[in-house]
């Protein structure tokens, strides 16, 4: 069978004028999984901590390439439009960080529930958003995930609380989702994620007080990408040790660049809550290439050479790729196939995004209120009297 | 050699007096074009240099030069001491900076937007504003609190408030709003120097708008007073009455009504509270008719105070048609562009409403 696989393989390849290597390689010669060795967490009032030999397979590597790529692609996509006009306002983007997104939600279900702040556009793709939804939601569109309403910050999915475009705010409101969690009986958590520049909101040491308090299920998270905007974390923070912060709350600091550490972590994490232990904080040590948003050109607090440096030698998505192809789990050409793939996809995405009309104006006063009957809106001056449906 | 010296220096002389008596006079300094940041800056430099005991707090605005560039170079020239980078932390900061003012010093405390100071509004209302008045004069706070306000362009719902009413309602607090590069200057160092807390009410889309600045208004002890507003436009059929942003699009709205015969009187608020009654007053019993135009949402607006007080007072008898007011649409702010526009008073709207208020 596998004969006629590899046939039916070197038959495509030839008709397709690929190169000749290509068919010499089959689904029979890549390995299944690997083991691998990763960084041990650091650990805060803690006396395990997650897995530091763990497994992976060719199927879940070659699932998280492609999700890490497509979001990398999206925001680097994104960053095109922006400077064409075409998306406008506040745009933060999130590339250099794919391996938080996709390792957290490798180890968390679709029923779990998660929240996050602004730089929210991987978060929205991995809680089940598709490119197209969201890239028509930046550029303001009707096919938008929020009709063009919300825009880059707000966006939301089932069980993805936005998109928040309020500092810290989010983070009691990850408690309150856990609450409704442990209230609601079920053993679903909530994933409440923060910057090392919203850890020093006083509203987060408030929830964390509360989340210990009454043992709610809730993994905070603490994406530190060393800079709060212009600000580096000495410069914010008296400790910088943001998984102790919690301080009665056990912590975890994470390698956030090796979506291998983050899933791990992410599963003990979950473990811990899941077994009503209580609340409990991980820092994902990680890295933003882009300045904090489009208005910020992101070298006048860091230097060139400190971006270049990440992206040499940490870079998510090429420390994957290491591993596949050093492990025999993939070829080169298989992940260059989906890297033309998934170039496609968001080609196709950003086609539709800036072609689809605005919303309609009738939109402009809809949803005000929930499950009520239609109202009357005052437009900008008195003889305007504007509609308002639920 | 000696004689041609002696002749340079006579023609020297001659030539010297000759040139007075010509005029190299120094003419005086013609008016500038100053964009609204640059004269914000110019009002921080100079209050921090005449007073040693101002400083300024916030996030962003020691070594980032502040997220919108108005304390720019202010931390090279002043240093760590007078120019504070905070964590985000305003609940914090703000309360830090209240409590810096009540023990003398003079603090100016800066809010990246005020969507944000609604998470320190407390320190602001209560612990600014109310402590005068509750210590019966025993301790002032003297401080500002300043940042962008109201709608910027596709910031959606969470960073496009208005916040001139919620401010303007309470008592102890003073409201400034200004428009153009002189009120913004003027009106900074005014609240800088006052004994009381003073919310500074800016806006993003003027920030890098130039504004012609008079040559008084260059000077260093330039300062506009609080709590009264300026005639930017006479005219005679009706009173227009915005401020901030809105003032410039009353001016195009008016510039266009003249064309038609329509003459629109422009007043610039300047200031939210105390507000300048008294010449709205005197300009509806000139013009019998009134509009007020506003960025923030309707109810209990700015606009909504001013036909309180317009009721109120003897202005009242002289209005041949309601108060007709012209303010954002009642909801959170939209993202999509189309939608935005139409959320915000634009000239057209002032226009129509000019018209319907006249009946023509």
């Amino acid at each position: 069978m596998l004969t006629n696989i590899s046939s039916v393989l070197r038959a495509c390849a030839q008709r397709n004028g690929a190169a000749a290597v290509v068919s010499a390689r089959t689904y029979a010669d890549f390995a299944t999984q690997a083991t691998f060795e990763i960084k041990k967490c650091d650990v805060h009032k803690l006396d395990e901590a997650p897995a530091t030999q763990v497994v992976m397979t060719r199927d879940e590597g070659l699932q998280y390439y492609r999700t890490m790529q497509t979001m990398r692609r999206m925001e680097l996509k994104a960053d095109q439009l922006y400077k064409q006009k075409i998306i406008r306002g506040f745009c933060h983007l999130y590339d250099g960080q794919e391996a938080c997104a996709v390792g957290i939600e490798a180890s968390i279900n679709l029923t779990d529930h998660l929240i996050t702040a602004y730089r929210a556009h991987g978060y929205t793709f991995t809680r089940g958003g598709t490119v197209k939804e969201i890239m028509a939601e930046l550029t303001g569109r009707r096919s938008g995930i929020a009709k063009g309403k919300g825009g880059s910050m707000h966006m939301y999915a089932k069980n993805f609380y936005g998109g928040n475009g309020i500092v810290g705010a989010q983070v009691p409101l990850g408690a309150g989702v856990a609450l409704a969690c442990r209230y609601k009986g079920t053993d679903e958590l909530c994933v409440c994620l923060y910057g090392d520049g919203a850890a020093n909101q006083g509203q987060i040491f408030e929830t964390y007080n509360m989340a210990a308090l009454w043992k709610l299920p809730v993994i905070f998270i603490c994406e530190n990408n060393r800079y709060g905007m212009g600000t580096s974390v000495e410069r914010a923070a008296a400790s910088t040790d943001y998984f102790k912060r919690g301080e009665f709350i056990p912590g975890l600091r994470v390698d956030g660049m090796d979506i291998l550490c983050v899933r791990e972590a992410t599963r003990f994490a979950a473990d811990h809550c899941r077994s009503g232990k209580g609340p409990i904080l991980m820092e994902l040590q990680t890295y933003r290439y882009h300045g904090h948003s489009m208005s910020d050109p992101g070298v006048s607090y860091r230097t060139r050479d400190e971006i270049q440096e990440v992206r040499s030698k940490s870079d998510p998505i090429s420390l994957l790729k290491d591993r596949l192809l050093s492990n025999n789990m993939a070829s080169v050409e298989e992940l260059k196939e989906i890297d033309v793939e998934v170039r496609k996809e968001i080609e196709d995405a950003a086609q539709l995004a800036t072609t689809d009309p605005e919303p309609p104006l009738e939109e402009l006063c809809n949803h005000i209120f929930y499950n009520n009957p239609p109202i009357e809106v005052r437009g900008t001056n008195p003889w305007a009297k504007l509609k308002s449906l639920s | 050699m000696a004689t041609s010296l002696r002749c340079f220096l006579r023609s020297g002389k001659q030539a010297v007096l000759v040139v007075a008596r010509r005029g190299i006079h120094r003419s005086p300094p013609a008016a500038l074009q100053v964009t609204v940041r640059d004269a914000l800056n110019q009002a921080l430099d100079e209050e921090l240099e005449r007073d040693e005991r101002v400083f300024l707090l916030g996030e962003e605005v020691a070594q980032y030069d502040g997220a919108y560039k108005i304390s720019r170079g202010l931390w090279k020239k002043y240093g760590d001491k007078r120019i504070i980078d905070t964590p985000i932390s305003e609940m914090g900061f703000a309360g830090i900076a209240v409590g810096a003012a009540m023990a003398g010093l003079r603090p100016i405390c800066e809010f990246m937007t005020f969507n944000f100071s609604m998470q320190a509004i407390d320190q602001v209302i209560n612990s600014a504003a109310k402590t005068y008045y509750m210590s019966a004069g025993l301790q002032a706070v003297p401080i500002v609190f300043r940042g962008p306000n109201g709608a910027s362009a596709g910031v959606a719902a969470q960073h496009s408030q208005c916040f001139a009413a919620w401010y303007g309602h309470c008592p102890g607090l003073k409201v400034v709003s200004p428009w153009n590069s002189e009120d913004a200057k003027g009106l900074l160092k005014s609240a800088i120097r006052d004994d009381n807390p003073v919310v500074f009410l800016e806006n993003e889309l003027l920030y890098g708008v130039p504004f012609e600045m008079s040559e008084e208004s260059q000077s260093k002890d330039f300062t506009v007073p609080i709590g009264k507003a300026k005639i930017e436009r006479p005219g005679t059929h009706i009173t227009l009455v915005s401020h901030s942003r809105y003032v410039g699009h009353c001016l195009d709205a008016a510039a266009v009504l003249a064309k038609e015969g329509i003459d629109c009187e422009v007043i610039n608020l300047r200031t939210i509270r105390p507000l300048d009654v008294e010449c709205i007053e005197s300009s509806v019993m000139k013009t019998n008719h009134l509009v007020t135009v506003e960025g923030g949402w309707p109810q209990f607006g700015v606009g909504a105070e001013i036909c309180a007080r317009i009721m109120e007072g003897s202005a009242f008898n002289y209005l041949d048609s309601p108060v007709t007011r012209v303010t954002g649409v009642d909801i959170p702010m939209p993202y999509a562009k189309i939608l935005e526009e139409h959320s915000l008073p634009q000239v057209k709207d002032i226009i129509f409403s000019v018209k319907k208020t006249l009946n023509v």
